[in-house]
């Protein structure tokens, strides 16, 4: 065969395709809320895909109150050396200079995230000003559309972060999911009058409408406490989980991470969800969301 | 039922983007499916390792008693063509990896994982790649690795500033970028031709199907 010539073309850094295409490759996995660089060790060894570091979890953030922060660049430095995975770190909402921080630390992703405390009220960061992709909570779709114009790359549902209750994520999936169905059922001339009322630019709602689905990667998040809570997130549509206090909360954080890894690849095969299931020790306690003040309700966040 | 004009070709579906691989095979006519256990790798003309989390792939390949099955279909000829984390799989030898990280071997090969840098430095590109006719191929590098070094039989198929970016060596094919999410199914369409000689090999009289019919 003929020799290969060198391409000489400049790179291009942080396009939507690079940023979007990064969170394809996350797909079908897990990514585990990680607080220490051994946790992040054990979040690899158990078969994450990412791990997001963050000062303290969403259930002792919860217990402890007060503001919640973008967590010690030093803290997140430790574990980008602890692993070869792809690393997370959360910014406040609206707290560009956060996200800005994180990008110069140079992790993988950033979560613009409800479960540290808002730094504005009304806006979200621009995230195409930043090459470091986005991930955005959503409770539905119109939420989901307006993070993605603002340039995230990748929506997880919200679900209710830190209560080891699945009740949420799943109200929020199926929001999500439903509202996408019915507009698969809309004609030309009823998309205008969806996108109003979605509160989304109209050429998104089009898109959603053809595609079928969200022109980004769809995760589920908050409340995911067991093998069998990440594979129903996965039943119901979500294309890979998030699991936050539910691993380093359990009495058996290696072998309950182990396990929700496998059953978020077989979340169709209830033998292997069985098998996996078997003795993981404590589930973390869990909170019943019915009785969480609306003031504590973290999904609340975002606008 | 494969027939040699419409091969069957597998996607490794433990982990990562596996839709994108089975909408750029059908692109390029094949028939694509995933597979995430031993026996649904019978039947198959060739096998697709997709981007994704190497070490998570690797992981779970164990964990579901894929890894020895795999490495046989790759010593038996089976096509297989991996991107990005699949190329990582397809290695002989890795570098940046952990040390008990297990591949399947296939390209003789030392591949340094995330070679290109973390995520701000993932790139696009234009590279042309040997093989493929009407110009460069967009390349879209994520996180990815390199080939740090070939063996003899290994050919390098595309460089990018300098470092081997594409290698086939006979039946296996591997890419440190991703064709699966640029909508240009070239790539795609090499390795189902590939899948579609292996295919015609085994039907043809002499070949090694034709000996299990007559036997």
């Amino acid at each position: 065969m003929s020799s290969t010539s060198p391409s000489t073309t400049t790179p291009e850094t942080g396009t939507a395709r690079v940023k979007r295409g990064m969170a394809e490759q996350l797909k079908g996995g897990v990514i585990m809320d990680v607080v220490t660089p051994e946790e992040a060790k054990i979040a690899e060894d158990a078969g994450a895909v990412a791990v997001m570091a963050l000062e303290r979890v969403p259930a002792d953030i919860r217990k402890d109150g007060g503001v919640a922060r973008m967590s010690d660049p030093d803290m997140i430095d430790g574990i980008i050396n602890a692993v070869s995975i792809p690393v997370m770190a959360k910014s406040r909402i609206g707290h560009f200079v956060e996200a800005q921080v994180l990008q110069s630390l140079g992790v993988d992703y950033i979560d613009e995230s409800e479960v540290l405390t808002p730094a504005d009220e009304v806006n979200h960061s621009d995230k195409w000003a930043f090459t470091t992709p986005f991930v955005c909570g959503a409770t539905n779709l119109g939420e989901a559309l307006r993070r993605i114009a603002e340039g995230a790359a990748m929506i997880r549902s919200k679900g209710e972060a830190g209560t080891g209750n699945v009740v949420e994520a799943v109200r929020h999936l199926r929001q999500i999911k439903g509202e996408i169905a019915r507009l698969r059922g809309y004609d030309n001339n009823e998309l205008y009058a969806a996108a109003k009322e979605l509160r989304a630019p109209y050429e998104l709602v089009k898109e959603v409408a053809e595609l079928g689905k969200l022109p980004v990667v769809l995760f589920s998040a908050g409340g995911v406490a067991t093998p069998a809570d990440a594979a129903l997130m996965r039943q119901l549509g979500a294309e890979g989980v998030f699991v936050g206090s539910g691993i380093f909360k359990s009495g058996d954080p290696a072998k309950r991470a182990a396990a929700i890894v496998k059953a978020t690849t077989f979340y169709d095969d209830p033998s292997v969800i069985a098998d996996v299931s078997r003795n993981l020790g404590e589930a973390m306690v869990g909170i019943n969301c019915d009785t969480l003040p609306e003031s504590e309700r973290y999904a609340n966040r975002g606008w | 039922m494969s027939t040699a004009d419409s091969p069957v070709i597998g996607v490794l579906a433990l982990q990562g983007d596996v839709r994108e691989h089975l909408i750029a095979l059908a692109a390029a006519d094949a028939v694509a499916r995933p597979v995430r256990r031993p026996g649904e790798l019978d039947g198959l003309d060739g096998l697709v390792i997709p981007g994704g989390e190497s070490t998570t792939m690797s992981k779970l390949a164990v964990a579901f008693g894929m890894l020895e099955p795999l490495r046989e279909r790759v010593r038996a000829g089976l096509p297989v063509y991996g991107t990005c984390a699949g190329m990582i799989m397809v290695a002989d030898k890795l570098l940046g990896g952990r040390e008990d990280q297990e591949t399947l071997g296939g390209i003789d090969m030392i591949v340094r994982r995330n070679a290109f840098g973390r995520q701000n430095e993932s790139f696009e590109a234009s590279v042309e790649v040997s093989g493929i006719e009407g110009g460069p191929v967009e390349g879209v590098f994520i996180r990815a690795p390199w080939v740090e070094s070939v063996g003899a039989a290994a050919e390098v198929l595309a460089t990018y500033d300098g470092h081997t970016v594409a290698v086939r060596q006979g039946n296996v094919l591997a890419t440190s970028f991703h064709p699966e999410l640029t909508g240009d199914h070239r790539v795609h369409a090499l390795f189902v031709e590939m899948a579609r000689d292996h295919a015609r090999a085994e039907l043809a009289p002499g070949g090694r199907g034709a000996c299990v019919t007559a036997a």
